[in-house]
């Protein structure tokens, strides 16, 4: 159990402790656990903002979502994405963290520039790559037009769109660069100088040192890059609203949409809930597999 | 490490491992030049465009350089919508952001690295896991507070969580105060300083970096933010950038050299302060990223 402070000065420092701590813990209550737990409850009512009481419907809302089309939709996009995106996400941003730790002259001024599209985000970026992508007169389809590829229709056509919305995240592939570059600077020279020593030629060195010792940095990039994808809003909102056809009406779009345009706010929280919880669970499983490809330095070989 | 390669290439076989260097290096060159012309392209295609007249935009094939440099676009902006208001918003909501952001998290910081009390661990990681919480979860309940407390179309229900310790902001400060040796603070202890003396007088001082990269990283954040503002406001003149360009583009989706001109507006803040605070915002990126 919790032991108590005894002497005076302990107990002066505990005191002075929480009243640090409280911004904090009132803030906790305010604006994360308190409406966390009402979120879960509203994901039972009928809640439609009004000012009664919310009606109490049991597992009504959950049973409704599997029926309902937007929500797998929904799902669908988000998760495809996901797929779509965080392999060649992951891959690239690793390359290019390698690349850039090279000791080629010049190297700070590239890596500002890798990092800065992951920097400057949002809504004035949306609206540029709306023009990117525009079909007769953004620039992907000229540039396309030199190979050969006849203009496609990137935002309406829903075919390509999520090519669109790819493309476009892995224009923000630095974002994991500065991690794996301070990941990369962190790994011993002795074990490629011995590594060598033994014969080991480069490739050799790199999938033997390198990967095994950057894997706890790529796992954490990877959970961080997770959880994020599966929250993507601002892009889908200002570029599509969802569309063409609901082809990125992702989850984050359908719970904004289920809260402020249909005012349904219990079906929205069981969303909401039902998306951290998958969030919680995809993260979870991510924990588990670590043991399997991902090596501390510090313990003992078990595994492998 | 790479002093390290270039010493494992030199033993490995001189010639050999020089001639390699070489072509290795401009093939590495080839590659990161062609990224980096790439990664550059929007922006250069987004400046452009913001410079030409609305005919030249609309023409094909593309003109790349426009034929002459025009700012009537920038000029149009501001005449069509509030543009300099809305630039003026997002500078208020920033620098109170920041203010916030900074208070919240440096005192709750100081209690989770300094002081020793019950139940600290136990706090310390439940903040941690509440960075996980999607903000859609607790979207709706937040809401409707705000809106009982008849905070709609104000600022209060976006600022005010800065001023909270959000749990991002009080890791970092946190990992900052800890690299801090204790020493420095002791005999101020001993000379009778509390806790607020050492917090105020000596950590604070000391910890002009790690505020300053809380700093611009909710910059960033406040300046960015397009839900918060989405959902709260209502009156087109309390609109920041960000919700101004969107509400903007609804209207003049056709015009892209005035959506150009307006984006480019709205992102040069930005490009200013990464430009000038890039090591501060590595920084933030590794304390927070590699230690967690």
């Amino acid at each position: 159990m919790i032991a108590l402070p005894k002497t005076p000065r302990a107990r002066r420092e505990a005191l002075e402790g929480y009243i640090f701590l409280l911004p904090w813990l009132l803030g906790f209550i305010l604006f994360t656990a308190g409406p966390l737990l009402a979120s879960f409850y509203l994901g039972f009512t009928t809640y439609r903002g009004d000012r009664s009481w919310p009606d109490w419907i049991g597992f009504a809302n959950f049973t409704k979502l599997f029926q309902d089309d937007l929500f797998w939709q929904s799902l669908k996009v988000t998760v495809i994405y996901a797929v779509g995106f965080l392999p060649p996400g992951m891959a690239l941003g690793f390359g290019i963290a390698l690349l850039m730790n090279q000791r080629v002259k010049g190297v700070s001024i590239f890596r500002t520039i890798y990092y800065l599209p992951s920097v400057i985000t949002g809504v004035a970026v949306a609206v540029l790559w709306g023009f990117v992508f525009h079909k007769e007169f953004g620039i992907l389809n000229t540039v396309l037009e030199l190979f050969g590829v006849t203009p496609i229709s990137w935002l309406f056509d829903s075919r390509w769109i999520m090519v669109a919305f790819i493309i476009m995240g892995l224009w923000g592939v630095g974002d994991g660069m500065i991690i794996y570059l301070a990941g990369l600077q962190g790994i011993p020279t002795e074990l490629y100088e011995a590594a060598s020593i033994d014969g080991a030629r480069r490739m050799r060195r790199f999938w033997n040192i390198t990967i095994p010792m950057m894997s706890p940095t790529l796992f954490f990039v990877l959970v961080t890059a997770l959880i994020k994808t599966f929250q993507i809003f601002t892009t889908a909102y200002i570029m599509t609203r969802g569309g063409p056809n609901y082809a990125t009406y992702f989850f984050s779009v359908n719970i904004y949409n289920t809260t402020f345009m249909s005012l349904r706010f219990g079906y929205a929280s069981a969303l909401a809930w039902l998306l951290f919880v998958l969030i919680f669970l995809l993260t979870l499983l991510l924990f588990r597999s670590a043991k399997f490809w991902v090596f501390y330095a510090g313990e003992k070989e078990e595994t492998a | 490490m790479t002093a390290g390669m270039e010493q494992v290439a030199r033993t490995a076989g001189e010639d050999e491992g020089r001639k390699l260097g070489t072509a290795e290096t401009i093939v590495t060159y080839i590659v990161i030049l062609v990224g980096a012309v790439g990664l550059m392209f929007p922006f250069a295609w987004m400046l452009s465009t913001s410079l030409k007249p609305l005919d030249e935009v609309y023409s094909y094939p593309i003109i790349w350089i426009p034929s002459q440099i025009i700012f009537e676009n920038y000029i149009d902006v501001f005449k069509k919508v509030p543009f300099a208001r809305y630039l003026w918003n997002s500078f208020v909501l920033s620098v109170l952001g920041i203010i916030g952001n900074m208070a919240g998290s440096s005192l709750a910081a100081f209690s989770f690295a300094r002081l020793r009390y019950p139940g600290r661990t136990l706090f310390f990681i439940m903040m941690l896991s509440t960075m996980m919480v999607p903000v859609w979860v607790t979207m709706v309940p937040t809401f409707i507070m705000f809106s009982r407390l008849g905070w709609l179309d104000t600022y209060l229900p976006i600022l005010l969580p800065a001023y909270f310790a959000v749990p991002f902001f009080t890791f970092l400060m946190r990992q900052f105060f800890l690299s801090v040796p204790v020493e420095i603070e002791d005999s101020a202890r001993i000379d009778g300083c509390s806790s607020f003396g050492v917090f105020f007088r000596i950590l604070m001082p000391l910890s002009i970096p790690a505020l300053a990269t809380v700093a611009i990283f909710s910059f960033f954040f406040y300046w960015n933010d397009l839900l918060g503002p989405l959902i709260y406001l209502r009156s087109q003149l309390k609109f920041p950038v960000a919700m101004g360009i969107a509400s903007f583009q609804s209207e003049q989706y056709a015009n892209f050299a005035l959506m150009m001109a307006a984006a480019t507006m709205a992102l040069a803040p930005m490009l200013v302060v990464f430009f000038f605070t890039q090591r501060l915002f590595i920084q933030g990126v590794v304390i927070t990223g590699v230690k967690g």
